[in-house]
């Protein structure tokens, strides 16, 4: 992070000292100092573009994926002894303030441990792909209960959740728009699933891909 | 003008000294780590520095060099000791990580130090 703080920092307008309008012929240009400055800037410059195009959002926590699994199962647990729909509904968005704090957390860390931005680069264009279908999510689940079709919800948020991750993942590790491709499927499937099974198919989704991916991320690619 | 140019030329020598970067023998434009002041390895370091690790392919693909450029100098590097090379099977093919060793990551931010007080030495003019 100091690294690209470095580099990102050095990108200041360039001021040219009023002799440089009298430079000598290219030939000798190198025996010149001021040409030094220059040279240092362009080189510069070439870390950063280098660093931003080699860089990929690997701060995809894999352990955090699988503690958000098994919140979520614990999740679907209690959503299922629950009588009304609402509070079957609370359960689940309880669990996304859970999952939310614990990706955070994980996120952050596994960045700072590598010493990755997040607010840089990868990181930012990550979040930018990964924070518009949430947001959409969230709205159609207020408009979805306000019209009484609780029962599609789940379809709906594993659609939205699994697009998210493809988009988000675009930047990051192959793995990730794979595990967004399986969501997406599998909200497919809920779209068209009696509304019985929403219990069932959050757990498979939100539960199962979530450890199962998350094991593989953290095998694979440091925690 | 020559002895003008020299003149500018020792004062910035002189502020990039103060600047606390170890200077060697050589004159100003010299004395920066020539191992990865040049373009393929500046790049192969900066690759390294933002990712845990890369294969010689990913690399390849990143620089846009050639198999033997890219071994010529990642080899350099390796003998330096500012990379790091792993070579193992995956699928029955060869298959070559690079990762960043910490004297590497501590060049690069030598040189990126020393670039800086290049800039700042002749912007306090």
């Amino acid at each position: 992070m100091a690294l690209q703080y470095k580099v990102l920092d050095c990108n200041a307008a360039p001021c040219y000292a009023s002799f440089m309008a009298h430079r000598q012929p290219l030939a000798s240009d190198s025996r010149v100092p001021v040409a030094l400055d220059d040279r240092a800037r362009d080189n510069l410059r070439f870390i950063r573009e280098t660093m931003e195009r080699a860089g990929s959002f690997t701060a995809v926590p894999g352990w955090g994926g699988v503690a958000i699994g098994i919140t979520a199962l614990g999740a679907a647990v209690i959503a299922s002894f629950q009588d009304s729909s609402f509070a079957w509904l609370g359960t689940w968005i309880t669990e996304a303030a859970v999952a939310i704090a614990i990706a955070s957390w994980t996120t952050f860390t596994k960045a700072r441990a590598s010493g990755a931005s997040l607010f840089s680069g990868p990181g930012r264009r990550f979040v930018y792909s990964f924070a518009p279908p949430i947001f959409v999510g969230a709205l159609l689940t207020v408009l979805l209960v306000r019209a009484g079709l609780i029962g599609t919800i789940a379809g709906m948020w594993l659609l939205l959740y699994g697009t998210a991750v493809v988009t988000g993942g675009a930047f990051s590790i192959r793995i990730v728009p794979l595990m967004g491709l399986c969501f997406m499927v599998l909200g497919a499937v809920a779209l068209f699933s009696p509304a019985s099974w929403s219990n069932a198919l959050l757990a498979v989704g939100f539960g199962g891909f979530h450890i199962v991916f998350g094991g593989v991320i953290a095998r694979n690619y440091g925690g | 003008m020559v002895a003008k140019s020299n003149a500018i030329r020792a004062e910035v020598e002189e502020k990039v000294k103060r600047s606390g970067v170890p200077a060697r023998s050589e004159g100003p434009a010299t004395n920066l780590d020539r191992l990865i002041h040049e373009r393929t390895r500046l790049a192969i370091i900066s690759a390294l520095a933002v990712n845990n690790s890369l294969t010689f392919s990913e690399l390849k693909k990143l620089l846009g060099a050639s198999d033997g450029n890219l071994s010529v100098h990642a080899r350099k590097l390796e003998d330096a000791g500012y990379i790091a090379c792993t070579k193992s099977f995956a699928n029955r093919l060869p298959k070559t990580e690079y990762r960043l060793t910490p004297s590497g990551r501590h060049a690069l931010e030598k040189y990126l130090d020393h670039m800086e007080a290049l800039i700042r030495a002749t912007r306090e003019r």
